[in-house]
């Protein structure tokens, strides 16, 4: 217990006094897990809608993939992406193996699926609703899948928050493809491992004090804004 | 905009639309001419709606045609239908919205376009305010303006009035006249009878997905010649 609270203590310390180590983690864990839900955002908010309006057959099959895609397990992505990138491998000439770039590539991986799927859900419903309205105003399938992504906005940064929140919490993948690497690809998940395994635990909890509280302000500052969002809008 | 062709008259012959085993539409065949208000009417379950959205476009029939005398007719018309559908955004970039997927316009046109068809509806105070939040009269009106701003040569309505209060209703009606006057075809679904002697040149009268009769207004209203009609107008339950 005495080591706890004196782990505590030092961790607050560290965190309050801006350590540079623990800021310049911190800094490269929004680089990289920002950067990721940017990418992924990109490629499966747009993805998500063509899944809510498209009617095809293999539909179903593909949504079920998709959404149990959802849970895949960040170390094996880390496994695949680190094969893709590696010498031998097809993306080996790239040569970003073991650099914050790898990182990103795993993370967005990771959570395209789960920033799809949600999507897609979200959008369908929003589509049930709108669909006659928007036919009969003569709008073409891309016209309706801008008016639903922009129209569910607000309900939308909910889906992207949950895949940033995988992102910054998941520590097999970045392992894996970044190498944890100490001043280069070593990212708050990663460190916390890294340093509960050596015994300091001063830095392993100021990490896992920010990790947390990062998490939950900014979950709540988006809950917050989607609250203001639906009142003001309806 | 280029004037689009006349896309009527319209030309209904043996329509049916059946899911599965049901049968919604049954051998309806009309005849619609520029110009008219043509009520839809028929108690619930009728096939009103049903119609309404083949003749639109959003449902296609299950045998029967419905030729209409230029081609893409949807582009010239528009819809209004029972519950408002309104986007989040405000009144005025609701009208907008639909103002720019109809053409390619500048920013500057739409907006007048916009605002002058919230005047027309009496809603030009709302414009800013977001669509979401006006009350259900409110919301229909603006459904109103949008299809007005489109300028369609043929408007549909399916229940328009259905959830609303008299005075609002009052509203609506006002707004399809005035639409009328201005050269746009009505084609409005409702089951209130009163509702129909009100705006009705045409009544197309349904029952159970069947035509039961095709009458002016007035020779529907004095000498219904179907005993379904007869019995709805004597507000005897018909289902």
């Amino acid at each position: 217990m005495q080591e706890i609270i004196h782990g505590l203590l030092q961790a607050l310390t560290l965190a309050t006094t801006f350590d540079r180590e623990l800021v310049r983690i911190v800094v490269l864990s929004f680089e990289v897990s920002g950067t990721a839900v940017l990418i992924a955002s990109a490629l499966a908010l747009p993805f998500g809608a063509w899944l809510a309006l498209a009617r095809f057959p293999g539909r179903s099959a593909l949504i079920a993939v998709l959404n149990g895609m959802m849970g895949l397990p960040p170390v094996v992505i880390g496994l695949i992406v680190y094969l893709l990138l590696s010498r031998a491998g097809p993306l080996g000439p790239l040569g970003i193996l073991f650099t914050p770039s790898a990182m990103v590539v795993a993370q967005a991986i990771l959570i395209f699926p789960i920033i799809a799927a949600l999507a897609r859900q979200v959008l369908e419903d929003a589509w049930t609703e709108y669909r006659e309205q928007i036919t009969s105003l003569n709008a073409t399938r891309w016209q309706a899948m801008q008016a639903l992504l922009w129209d569910m906005r607000f309900t939308l940064l909910t889906s992207v928050l949950a895949g940033f929140g995988r992102a910054i919490a998941e520590v097999g993948a970045v392992m894996i493809v970044g190498g944890n690497i100490d001043g280069v690809t070593r990212v708050m998940t990663t460190a916390i491992a890294l340093e509960t395994s050596k015994g300091d635990l001063p830095l392993a909890l100021a990490l896992g004090m920010v990790l947390i509280a990062l998490v939950v302000i900014i979950n709540t500052a988006a809950q917050f804004t989607k609250n203001v969002a639906m009142k003001k809008y309806g | 905009m280029a004037e689009p062709a006349p896309i009527l008259p319209l030309q209904v012959d043996a329509l049916a639309c059946r899911v599965g085993e049901v049968s919604i539409l049954e051998s309806v065949s009309f005849r619609l001419e520029a110009g008219s208000r043509t009520i839809v009417l028929g108690p619930n379950g009728a096939g009103k709606s049903v119609l309404l959205r083949v003749l639109h476009g959003l449902l296609a029939p299950s045998a029967g045609t419905v030729a209409w005398a230029a081609r893409a007719p949807q582009r010239a018309q528009a819809m209004v239908f029972q519950r408002p559908v309104m986007l989040r955004r405000s009144v005025r970039e609701n009208i907008e919205f639909a103002l720019q997927l109809a053409g390619k316009i500048t920013a500057a046109e739409s907006r007048r376009g916009a605002l002058a068809a919230l005047e027309q509806v009496g809603l030009a105070h709302l414009a800013d305010r977001p669509a979401r939040l006006c009350s259900g009269g409110e919301q229909q009106r603006v459904a109103l303006a949008r299809a007005w701003a489109l300028q369609p040569q043929v408007l549909f309505l399916d229940e328009p009035t259905a959830s609303l209060d008299p005075a609002a209703t009052r509203a609506i009606e006002d707004a399809i006249g005035a639409m009328h006057r201005a050269g746009t075809t009505v084609v409005m679904t409702t089951h209130d009878i009163g509702q129909a002697r009100r705006l009705a040149d045409r009544i197309l009268f349904l029952h159970h997905g069947r035509l039961a009769e095709d009458a002016p207004a007035a020779t529907f209203f004095q000498q219904p010649k179907s005993p379904e009609a007869t019995a709805f107008i004597k507000g005897e339950l018909l289902w």
